[in-house]
């Protein structure tokens, strides 16, 4: 029976419920899409690395793994690494920020190739100048661009002479002379990649390795990969945390707000519940039920805006910006936004748990 | 009728309310006897205490000093929620303004009573010949919006007595109707009084309503002056 009511009072004013569920649902997407988005690049990430095909991934001495860029190290370190036990190929990349979190990197084409396998092209080829631009197939999308087109990065034009499929290392390459030219890193990569005739070998070669290069930083790819998680990023899990916190901030305020404009609008009804024996708790079960199925509610509108925030971002900025769809912080997402609403129904509930029947019922 | 035993006994109660820094006397050393199955109309002017009298015995406040006994209970020393306990199972209220929850229909309305009066049971058929002859058997899907006054308020009598309690409490039952819905409602609340017995305090300003009443007493200034 008080389920009924409890139902009715929500149909009873459906703008209202509707407007409170749709801002839960914002503060639940919010929360869904930052954790989509951050984890879904770092996967995107995991497979442009995967996708490399290397062994053993190699950085030189103060960078940090997965930063953007870094010091450099002499092209020529590559010629050491190609004379060590079990190694077949070696390739050398020049990665450098763009502005953002995109980055441009140069690659020798052989080199890397040879080491990785060949590109799949959806349209055109290799580089055939200096100044030629490989784009992947999402970049390409994104921003529109087709084999011929002029792309500009950092105030140097260059002729998309490629277009491969997404998956492999990065969005943007281009000839690494040209790169480390323009740069001012003439004769410097900034990490590199080993093939080995056996992966079974990797542990041999990485400790090989380390004996004479202590200071660098040198993994297998299984280890690379695994550095790509939301506690290695500097400042994402407590980005993560100020979102769950401003949503928490949102939920409370919004469902305060219409739990108490609610509970003023019906001092009258509680006045009446209350003669016909509703005892405060009775009343304040009311207020929680209502503000529990406005949480539910406004947590499946979330899922569903989350939906379409992952469509969108992924449809639109896909070169930029991926996104996932996180089920496992679903329940998360729904206990944030209870706990935030039950919050915002403490106020209120107390006060018509507490309101005097008579003057609730004197009340116009 | 006064060789029942009494269902309430109210002695010398006195009800002060502070206003700011003003002690204002609601009631000065009200006493009242009302034997079971009496049908007792309250009259007097706004201000004479009348409703603070019904407030008392509604277990809706406390009295300032006196003692009130209802069906054998001793109002005096309850605390908030054995005054809640006694709304649910010994209190059946009407008001001036009949007082439906607005999104529950009228079944809903008598229903919700029943839960709150931790009445588990399905309304006997001697509910239904009731909700028969308040003439509302047809209309208890509506909601209290699509009806006329009259029909709400015999809604509202329903749900005082679905929990069968030892008093129905009417405030003014008859403040909001017209004369013909007024002459409705006071032959029920006399019917119910002479068929099922049942207790009736009613409070009115209006003396052809009192009328239909055993006995009426007046109220002036806090005090029952006959």
């Amino acid at each position: 029976m008080i389920n009924r009511l409890v139902l009715e009072n929500l149909k009873h004013r459906r703008l209202r419920t509707l407007l409170s569920a749709l801002s839960i649902g914002f503060q639940v997407t919010m929360i869904l899409t930052v954790v989509g988005i951050s984890r879904g690049m770092l996967e995107d990430s995991v497979t442009r690395a995967r996708g490399v095909g290397a062994d053993v991934w190699i950085k030189p001495p103060g960078a940090s793994a997965i930063s953007l860029s870094g010091a450099s190290m002499p092209v020529k370190i590559l010629d050491y690494f190609r004379k060590q036990p079990h190694v077949t190929q070696a390739a050398g990349t020049l990665v450098i920020p763009i502005g953002g979190i995109s980055t441009v990197t140069g690659i020798q084409l052989d080199e890397f190739t040879a080491l990785s396998g060949k590109f799949k092209f959806v349209a055109g080829g290799p580089f055939q100048s200096p100044d030629d631009l490989i784009i992947d197939d999402w970049y390409a999308e994104q921003s529109k661009k087709k084999v011929g087109d002029s792309v500009s990065i950092l105030n140097h034009n260059y002729r998309v002479s490629g277009i491969v499929e997404a998956g492999k290392l990065a969005r943007l390459f281009v000839p690494l002379d040209t790169l480390q030219n323009l740069t001012g890193n003439t004769g410097k990569i900034s990490q590199a990649y080993l093939k080995l005739d056996d992966p079974e070998n990797t542990g041999a070669v990485i400790a090989a390795l380390k004996q004479n290069l202590d200071d660098y930083t040198i993994l297998s790819i299984e280890e690379f990969v695994s550095m790509f998680n939301v506690n290695n990023i500097p400042g994402l899990q407590a980005f993560i945390y100020v979102i769950i916190g401003l949503s928490i901030i949102i939920g409370f305020l919004v469902v305060g707000l219409t739990m108490y404009t609610s509970v003023l609008e019906r001092t009258r009804e509680i006045g009446i519940l209350k003669a016909l024996g509703a005892s405060p708790p009775d009343i304040l079960s009311i207020i929680v039920r209502e503000t529990l199925l406005l949480a539910l509610g406004g947590w499946l509108a979330g899922l569903a805006l989350s939906y379409a925030a992952h469509a969108t971002i992924n449809g639109l900025i896909r070169a930029n910006l991926q996104s996932v769809i996180v089920v496992d912080w679903w329940p998360i997402a729904l206990l944030i936004a209870v706990v935030a609403s039950l919050l915002g129904a403490v106020y209120p509930g107390l006060r018509a748990a507490r309101q005097d029947a008579i003057e609730a019922l004197a009340y116009e | 009728m006064n060789s029942a035993p009494a269902i309430i006994q109210a002695q010398n109660l006195t009800k002060i309310y502070h206003v700011g820094e003003v002690d204002v006397p609601a009631l000065r050393g009200v006493s009242l006897t009302v034997p079971r199955g009496e049908f007792l109309a309250i009259v007097g002017p706004s201000g004479s205490g009348k409703s603070t009298l019904f407030h008392i015995l509604g277990g809706l406040a406390s009295p300032t000093a006196g003692t009130v006994n209802i069906d054998g209970e001793d109002l005096t020393q309850l605390t908030d929620s054995d005054r809640t306990n006694l709304r649910r199972r010994k209190v059946g209220f009407v008001f001036q303004k009949y007082n439906l929850l607005p999104t529950l229909s009228a079944i809903d309305n008598i229903r919700i009573a029943q839960h709150f009066g931790r009445n588990r049971e399905a309304l006997s058929p001697d509910f239904h010949s009731l909700l028969k002859e308040l003439g509302i058997h047809h209309r208890l899907h509506h909601k209290p919006r699509a009806m006329s006054g009259g029909e709400q308020q015999r809604v509202a009598i329903a749900r005082a007595l679905v929990n069968n309690p030892a008093i129905l409490l009417a405030d003014e039952p008859t403040g909001n109707l017209d004369t013909e819905n007024s002459e409705i409602v006071l032959h029920l609340l006399r019917d119910l009084n002479q068929k099922i017995g049942q207790t009736i305090l009613m409070i009115t300003h209006n003396p052809e309503a009192a009328a239909y009443a055993h006995r009426t007493v007046h109220m002036r200034d806090g005090k029952i002056v006959d």
